[in-house]
């Protein structure tokens, strides 16, 4: 008898949160909230309630994701410390950026994301070579290439944010307001979730998928900052001058992140299932098994799906606020409501009549080409209120 | 009595009502309506909507602007067949709810403590032990143990066992409630402040749009919509200093006039721009004034700051002219007189006027203070090419041209110009005159050069001094030259280039017309020249050294311009002279009472996801059962979602349990 109670008693500590934590996690809050603190006390001046409110939960917010993902922490430092290194480099203005060597070479925001650009494209030939030549170490190499990348494309646009402020006082403003800030925000959110599952479930083998989009969407971002001066920072029309902005257009992007990865799962999946189906024993195998490809694509789903829903309903918020409605129709909006329609189609399909395998893979690709449409067709073929970024 | 089982009734049909439930509530039904709607909304944004009809005819085509019309494509989120969808959507959604919510429910709070041993050895995470300990012993970890990983238990003594139920994730059915709920709030919430209302009391015969261009007092009442109009979405322009108590609504083909029970005042609009000359910020003080205010209501909106007031929202939407006086000169472009005639008029007026014996209406539609275009600067995005008059020139056929006037000299390749566009229909790009700006900044050198062509005997004494070295024509046929050189210049002045062209091909055989053209432009540049250089004299100009490069460029854009003169259609060139602005705050109003069940909906949607995806409802059932020697202990879990995860999960209690049981 007491040597249950004994055993239970010490499973009932094992497992208690706080005591689980160690001593470097303790390092890490106390850190985040001294500078919390710090930015409190200087900048509380010209804070509202609402503004206070956010950095605090910031925060507080921080410190928990950095307890329970702890490669969160090493991120949070370094943009940290690079961004600070970016902003404190400019003295005279924005043409330092030309003369500075830190600023020339590394941490201005056009050079952060050049690199942020050179190394997700690395990351994703780095994935294949480990992938098709089941190599470890290779693989060890892309993710941290992976977190190198991620890093400067978030030092980038913490360094833009300043540099909007450095064009004048009134021109700066959260770096999501127009095409280019936010492909960089997409490639920076699409890892993250990535690199996520890749802990979660210990498999860099879809590294090399996920990563395809990521170079796309870099693709597109090299071709549109050279191609088109997009990387210009512009001053808010009217209509995006709103709070509603900062929160409706990350939301968003968590979604489209979402969806991508569950597209490219669900290229895996049909990857290891036409191996399986023809027995080959080729590098598909090494992929994770069709039932684990199955649950990623439906949390996955799931995840872009609420925050999708979030995102169109923070939208309409602003809609009622900005153009005197909450639902205009207009073709943006409509296709968000396509897209919504069809993975809320695609979770009926497998939680009430159980589709699972091939379909819904295909079905979730399928999905990514709605989705892409929603992004960049509607700028792209179709007019209307959306005043972002046209091509 | 009737308690014996009746095999029969299993096979009698079901009845109709509950087959139509069935129906109603079916997932395909509910598929089948998700893929229409997005057909359907596809459908909306490929095709423009609620654009002018006669855009869709010239689009389209007689027939098919019919057919289309009949499908209600010009504007199908109002179509019968779209609202028809939706209605079908949140039919099938509540039946939906009313069939499953119950259960739900019902499950959230159940514990499942009816549960058989078989049933939970059977489940995929089932585990059984049998253990040498007191089944209070076990008891006592199992209570520790499932509060511990987040499960609510009850417990429950059965015949001869103890069974412990623990239920985590209850919200996740909620959720299900929740979201489907919010479905059905926010379409009908949509229903109500879109425009269904209105297209019933059309069909019903009490409304219907108006298509011509009236003031809104002169609009029969059919077309209005009295203040008890429950929901609606309409736009006003308000010039500076006016107010309004009416809005108007677009409506198929026409619009509709909503009245208000307040009027609103403009008292100033403003626009601000940041340094690179984009629009910062669009603003208007407003004057509310309302019997039922002690004093007018003074407030000042923006674009994302509108005014609520009374249920109704004021947003800045847009601006226009609301009235500019402009003060233009009317320079002659036939003829020889060069003197510009000084008129007045107003943005929106129509004016009358005679111009060479011919009546004409200038129409002035729009005045721009600002043009912001983009720059060739690589330094600056934009630029400001400065204020523009936008009006049409129609003649006593009806027929109308549109221009577009810069009133400063635009520049181009180190030159400047007065620009000039011009159009036959919206539909059109504007094409461009480029005047060229004369030493002193005006455009009287190039006035004065091309009423000089247009002087006949002027040109014929200009001629006659020309003499034509190397053209080895006897003197006889000089004359016919100078005369065939003075008509050559008229046929320049009325009809470009290409009539000179034309006249070539009219009366030259093919093989010598290339020989022919040549000569004739030759000599053509040769009068316009000789033309130009007399101008330049006339003002005083010293031509004896030749003339420098500045004034031969400007020699080449105005022949360059005189030669389009044929096309530009209207028979004076309009000068802006001076100008004094009003302008005009576009206001959208709105009352839209469907948001009282819209906005819960969606904060009900964004809850009940969120549960339902990430507080998925996970079960344990430890059952307990003495034993001669000791206690069988069956550890179970049961999931509807995630199985996967709650595998593990699972598996990692059950080795904890293993741990301490067997420690
Ligand atoms: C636009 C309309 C709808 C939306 C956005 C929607 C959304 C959702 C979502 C997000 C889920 C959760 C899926 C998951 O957890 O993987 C769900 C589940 C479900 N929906 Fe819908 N739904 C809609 C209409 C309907 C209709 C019309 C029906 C009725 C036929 C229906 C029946 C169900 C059922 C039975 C479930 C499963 C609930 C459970 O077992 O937990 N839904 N719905």
């Amino acid at each position: 008898m007491n040597s249950t109670q004994t055993a239970l008693q010490y499973e009932l500590n094992q497992d208690s949160f706080w005591k689980g934590l160690s001593l470097f996690d303790w390092v890490w809050a106390t850190i985040v909230m001294c500078g919390t603190g710090y930015a409190y006390s200087r900048y509380a001046s010209l804070m509202d309630a609402y503004e206070k409110g956010i950095l605090v939960s910031a925060g507080v917010g921080l410190v928990a994701l950095g307890w329970r993902w702890k490669s969160m922490r090493g991120l949070s430092l370094a943009v940290f410390l690079l961004s600070m290194l970016g902003i404190s480099r400019y003295v005279n203005g924005l043409n330092d950026a030309d003369s500075d060597f830190f600023l020339r070479f590394l941490v201005s925001s056009q050079s952060a994301i050049m690199w942020m650009s050179a190394l997700y494209v690395l990351a994703t030939l780095t994935y294949f070579v480990s992938f098709i030549g089941r190599s470890e170490f290779a693989g060890k190499v892309a993710s941290a290439m992976t977190w190198s990348a991620t890093t400067m494309g978030l030092v980038g646009l913490m360094v833009r944010w300043r540099e909007s402020y450095l064009i004048g006082l009134d021109v700066g403003h959260i770096p999501v307001s127009n095409l280019y800030e936010v492909f960089i925000l997409f490639s920076i959110i699409t890892a993250l979730l990535y690199l996520f599952y890749e802990r979660r479930y210990q498999t860099r083998a879809l590294g090399s998928f996920v990563l395809l989009v990521i170079s796309a969407a870099v693709a597109f971002l090299l071709w549109y900052t050279f191609d088109r001066q997009a990387a210009d920072i512009q001053p808010l029309v009217p209509a995006l001058q709103s709070y509603w902005m900062k929160i409706h257009v990350p939301a968003n992007f968590i979604g489209y992140g979402a969806f991508a990865i569950a597209a490219m799962v669900g290229t895996a999946y049909l990857v290891r299932a036409g191996a399986e189906q023809r027995h080959s024993n080729g590098v598909a195998l090494t992929l994770p098994s069709l039932e684990i490809l199955d649950d990623l694509m439906y949390k996955s789903i799931a995840l872009g799906f609420a925050f999708f829903t979030l995102a169109t309903i923070l939208g309409a918020l602003w809609a009622a606020e900005a153009w005197g409605g909450y639902w205009s129709w207009d073709p943006k909006e409509t296709w968000a409501l396509i897209v919504w329609l069809n993975y809320a189609a695609w979770l009926h399909m497998r939680l009430t009549k159980g589709w699972r395998g091939k379909p819904m893979a295909a079905w979730a690709i399928i999905g990514l080409f709605v989705t892409l449409f929603a992004f960049l067709g509607v700028n792209m073929f179709l007019s209307g209120l959306h005043s972002y970024g046209e091509l | 009595m009737n308690n014996h089982p009746t095999t029969q009734a299993l096979f009698t049909p079901p009845r109709k009502s509950a087959l139509l439930l069935k129906f109603l509530g079916s997932m395909n039904l509910a598929i089948t309506l998700l893929v229409a709607l997005s057909i359907a909304a596809i459908i909306g944004t490929v095709l423009q909507q609620n654009q002018p009809y006669t855009d869709y005819v010239i689009k389209f085509g007689p027939f098919w602007f019919e057919i289309f019309q009949q499908l209600g494509l010009y504007d199908v989120y109002s179509s019968g067949w779209f609202l028809f969808i939706l209605f079908f959507l949140v039919v099938s959604t509540s039946t939906c709810i009313y069939r499953n919510a119950p259960n739900m429910l019902r499950e959230m709070r159940e514990y499942r403590q009816n549960i058989t041993l078989q049933t939970i050895e059977n489940y995929s995470n089932s585990y059984s032990w049998q253990l040498n300990h007191s089944a209070d012993e076990v008891l006592h970890v199992v209570k520790k143990l499932f509060p511990h990983h987040g499960y609510s238990a009850r417990q429950k003594e059965g015949n001869g066992y103890t069974l412990v139920s623990g239920m985590r994730g209850a919200g996740s059915r909620l959720g299900y409630v929740l979201t489907h709920l919010a479905i059905v709030l926010i379409c009908i919430g949509g229903l109500i402040d879109g425009n269904a209302i209105l297209k019933a009391r059309e069909m019903l015969g009490q409304i219907a749009p108006e298509t011509r261009n009236l003031p809104a007092n002169e609009v029969p009442a059919i077309s209005h919509l009295g203040v008890n109009n429950m929901s609606f979405r309409g736009s006003v322009s308000i010039p500076e200093g006016s107010q309004s108590d009416v809005l108007f609504i677009n409506y198929k083909d026409g619009y509709l006039v909503q009245e208000l029970p307040f009027s609103v005042e403009v008292k100033d609009f403003r626009i601000e721009h940041y340094n690179s000359g984009q629009p910062k910020s669009f603003e208007s003080d407003l004057v509310i004034h309302d019997e039922r205010l002690e004093k007018p209501l003074v407030q000042t909106i923006a674009v994302n700051h509108p005014l609520i007031y009374d249920g109704y929202s004021i947003y800045q939407a847009s601006f226009s002219d609301g009235g500019s006086e402009l003060e233009l000169l009317a320079w002659p472009l036939l003829g020889k007189s060069s003197k510009a005639k000084k008129i007045d008029t107003k943005v929106g007026a129509d004016l009358q006027m005679t111009l060479f014996d011919q009546s004409w209406i200038l129409e002035t539609s729009n005045f721009r203070l600002f043009n912001i275009n983009p720059s060739e600067d690589p330094d600056k995005k934009f630029k400001n090419v400065g204020p523009s008059m936008q009006f049409k020139m129609r003649n006593k056929t009806g027929e109308a041209k549109e221009f577009l006037n810069y009133m400063v000299p635009v520049e181009r390749d180190g030159a400047y110009f007065y620009l000039s566009g011009v159009r036959s229909s919206p539909a059109e790009e504007f094409r461009y005159l480029y005047v060229p700006v004369d030493d002193a900044g005006g455009i009287n050198r190039f006035m004065s050069f091309l009423h000089a062509l247009n002087d006949d005997a002027l040109l014929r004494q200009i001629a006659a001094k020309q003499n034509f070295t190397g053209s080895a024509l006897p003197s006889k046929d000089s004359a016919q030259f100078n005369k065939a050189m003075v008509r050559l210049a008229g046929v320049f002045v009325k009809n470009g280039i290409s009539g000179v062209t034309e006249q070539v091909e009219k009366n030259v055989p093919l093989e010598k017309r290339e020989e022919v053209t040549k000569l004739y432009i030759r000599v053509l540049q040769q009068i316009l020249g000789a033309v130009y250089v007399d101008v330049l004299s006339k003002e005083g100009v010293d031509v004896s050294l030749g003339v420098d490069e500045e004034k031969a460029a400007f020699f080449d854009s105005a022949s360059a311009a005189i030669g389009a003169l044929s096309r530009y259609g209207s028979p004076v060139y309009f000068q802006l002279a001076s100008f004094k602005h009003h302008q005009a705050s576009g206001l959208q109003i709105a009352k839209a009472p469907g948001k009282n069940l819209v906005y819960p909906g969606c904060a009900m949607l964004i809850l009940g996801v969120f549960l339902m995806f990430y507080a998925p409802q996970q079960r344990l059932w430890a059952w307990l059962q003495p034993t001669d020697d000791g206690v069988k202990f069956v550890l179970a879990g049961h999931a509807i979602r995630n199985n996967m995860d709650f595998s593990t999960e699972y598996q990692q209690i059950r080795e904890q349990f293993e741990r301490i049981l067997t420690s």
